[in-house]
């Protein structure tokens, strides 16, 4: 069986271009693929990963307000008892990465990553989780 | 005895005599005087009839375009000293970028703003934050424009409120309001109410404008979200116009006469990285305008049937890697905006791909744009690439590429191209049009089909430091906060209170114009939030049903 990915926008940021090209590149990789829709919260995503039973989360954020929120996505799912990995995608400055790992954030794929850079970035995070 | 039939030279040349020029040479650099505009005489002119070649016939010559450069972040204060920077380095409009709260209506103490307060454009919650915003700044001089669409008529309220107070009568105001709603469920994502209940406001806002504020344009109907969310040239073309016909036909069936409120739309286009591409698109929307306002909507007045727009440079073509690259893409992109005829334009900062510019990224953005304007002396000849064997032909095929587009929403709609564009969005067919493409796009890339500087190609220098970067704190979104709840302490929640309950009870009536009860709840220092939370009790909220 393939390996599900919940991809989720958070927040109020409604550029959906990245994630639902990403969506299609994940398929084409032969993951499973389940997109939330817009205007989620952290609590919102963290459910429906327990719910949907996935492998990863992946965060689409191009707002700059990734470091509040991504952070938040984590802690709500971990407050549910699970260690599902979130990936965070989309604008975000170099002097802002150790802060995001610090966080829990398992990966981060900036502009201009490749469609196999993404797939064997998600592939590395869900072997990691695995181990 | 046979009447001599003027040339189509000789009508433009009357209109250009009589024009006002600026105060320039308009020769080479080796001194080779230039004509206005160049062709054979029974052929098109600019200013003439379906305006291929331009809206005016002396263009640049008689006026350079607006230098307008988008900027919004942290707090009014914050923004109003940007503004005052931008004028003092010789911008001659200003574009406001509200944050995302503020986009979607909602105020900086609701909990879903967390992080967002003034991170992609300026906080506003109140007519206090407005006043803010503008102070100090001369809005019957220079024109605004805003970016902003579902509670488009709640802050230009806002807007509206505060110049008078500042002793701006309304009349005397001049600039845009976005207020473009069809694109937002179609690309842009901004969107609160659903279609048709946010339709409504846009009628009371071109109502309320063509009654009242006859400098004034109630729309910018954008073409640029639509490309940056991924659509090709020709969708840009097509869904952009397909809305404008939607928005006619919104004000012609609210009963008003399409020359009383068809002058004051204007247009907005993504400035692409394919240079010719670009200036046929300009070219075709001008003729494809003009063709169907004239035709199909029985415009009788030119201003009707000109289509004018503002251009913005293309955000997604810009690369995180090796960033001051993304100055010469932007200087191409400008360029083809001037060449194809643009009345208004705003330059990217080479940053943007990473952050909201600095002062200094935005500062050579504007540079560039008046680099073109004074040193290549491309604004004396009016459409200089006109009767171009390539451009002529590309500009008729995106002509023709874009009516087939036009057929099919024609179809959707019965007829009717606002159902058409409605239905659009219902179906999804825009959407996944849009998605289907930045898809496409996105193969070529990765299969090396299409090359982009720094990112599949020309890697070497991907790994110095990354320029320095604008940061936005969080101590703006915790003043904004103070700022609200200080203006929430102080105000007459009676009056608040009522205020909203007329926005209610107007809300539910659609044949009232909502725009004076807007106004007067801002006075009384009713918050965004507030008035949007109102009238959703009445319009409910609109879902979308995501296509991946």
């Amino acid at each position: 069986m393939s390996e599900r990915i919940l991809i989720a926008k958070v927040g109020l940021d409604g550029h959906d271009r990245g994630i639902k090209v990403v969506a299609r590149i994940l398929r084409d990789a032969g993951f499973e693929v389940i997109y939330t829709g817009l205007f989620q919260t952290p609590q919102t995503v963290a459910a429906a990963a327990v719910d949907e039973d996935v492998d990863a989360i992946g965060l689409s954020m191009l707002s700059g307000a990734h470091m509040t929120l991504a952070p938040l996505v984590v802690e709500a799912v971990r407050k549910l008892g699970s260690e599902i990995p979130v990936i965070l995608g989309g604008i975000v400055p170099d002097h802002d990465l150790d802060q995001l790992t610090a966080a829990g954030i398992a990966a981060v794929l900036t502009p201009g990553a490749t469609a196999v850079e993404i797939a064997t970035e998600v592939r590395a995070v869900l072997d990691r989780a695995n181990t | 005895m046979a009447t001599h039939q003027p040339s189509n030279r000789e009508l433009w040349e009357a209109v250009f005599d009589a024009s006002t020029l600026r105060d320039a040479d308009f020769q080479t650099m080796s001194g080779i005087p230039l004509e206005p505009v160049y062709g054979p005489d029974d052929g098109e002119f600019p200013g003439q009839f379906p305006y291929t070649r331009g809206p005016y016939a002396s263009m640049y010559r008689s006026r350079l375009w607006t230098m307008r450069m988008f900027a919004g972040f942290g707090t009014a204060d914050d923004t109003n000293w940007r503004f005052k920077e931008i004028i003092k380095a010789g911008g001659t409009g200003l574009s406001t970028a509200f944050d995302m709260p503020t986009l979607l209506g909602i105020d900086s103490d609701d909990a879903m703003a967390l992080g967002e307060v003034g991170r992609c454009g300026v906080a506003i919650d109140t007519i206090a934050d407005m006043e803010d915003l503008y102070s100090g700044i001369d809005l019957g001089e220079i024109t605004t424009s805003m970016t902003i669409n579902s509670p488009a008529a709640v802050i230009f309220a806002m807007f509206v409120a505060q110049a008078e107070r500042a002793g701006t009568p309304r009349a005397h105001l001049g600039g845009t309001l976005q207020n473009d709603i069809l694109k937002e469920y179609q690309a842009q994502k901004e969107f609160v109410f659903p279609p048709r209940q946010s339709m409504r406001l846009v009628r009371d806002t071109i109502d309320f404008t063509a009654a009242e504020m006859p400098r004034w344009h109630s729309i910018s109907i954008s073409g640029y979200h639509i490309r940056e969310a991924g659509s090709t040239a020709v969708e840009e073309l097509a869904f952009t116009l397909a809305n404008g016909f939607a928005y006619v036909e919104l004000a012609m069936q609210a009963g008003l006469p399409v020359d009383t409120f068809a002058p004051r739309l204007s247009f907005f286009f993504n400035a692409h990285i394919d240079f010719f591409e670009e200036i046929a698109k300009y070219r075709a929307a001008r003729r494809i305008w003009a063709r169907w306002m004239k035709e199909r909507y029985g415009a009788a007045h030119e201003r009707s049937m000109q289509l004018r727009f503002h251009c913005q440079t293309a955000g997604v073509s810009l690369t995180a890697q090796q960033p001051e690259v993304n100055i010469v893409r932007t200087a191409i992109e400008a360029l083809a905006g001037v060449l194809g005829g643009a009345q208004s334009l705003h330059t990217n900062s080479m940053d943007e791909a990473m952050a909201l510019p600095t002062e200094k990224a935005a500062r050579i953005a504007l540079r560039t744009q008046q680099v073109i304007a004074n040193e290549t002396n491309v604004t004396h000849v009016a459409d200089p690439l006109g009767g171009s064997y390539f451009l002529e032909a590309l500009t008729d095929e995106m002509e023709a590429q874009a009516e087939h587009l036009f057929g099919y929403l024609h179809q959707l709609g019965d007829g009717s191209m606002l159902e058409g564009a409605i239905k659009g969005i219902e179906e999804n067919w825009f959407q996944g049009k849009i998605a289907d493409s930045a898809y496409d796009l996105e193969r070529q890339l990765n299969a090396g089909r299409r090359i982009t500087v720094g990112v599949n190609a020309y890697t070497e220098g991907n790994d110095e430091a990354q320029i320095d970067l604008l940061k936005i704190t969080t101590e703006d979104e915790s003043r904004q906060r103070k700022r609200l709840d200080q203006v929430r302490h102080d105000r007459d929640q009676h009056a608040v209170d009522s205020a909203l309950e007329r926005i209610r009870t107007e809300a539910a009536d659609s044949s009232v114009n909502l725009m004076p009860a807007l106004i007067d709840a801002v006075k009384v220092y009713a918050t965004l939030g507030e008035i949007m939370g109102t009238m959703e009790s009445e319009f409910g909220r609109h879902v979308e049903v995501p296509v991946i």
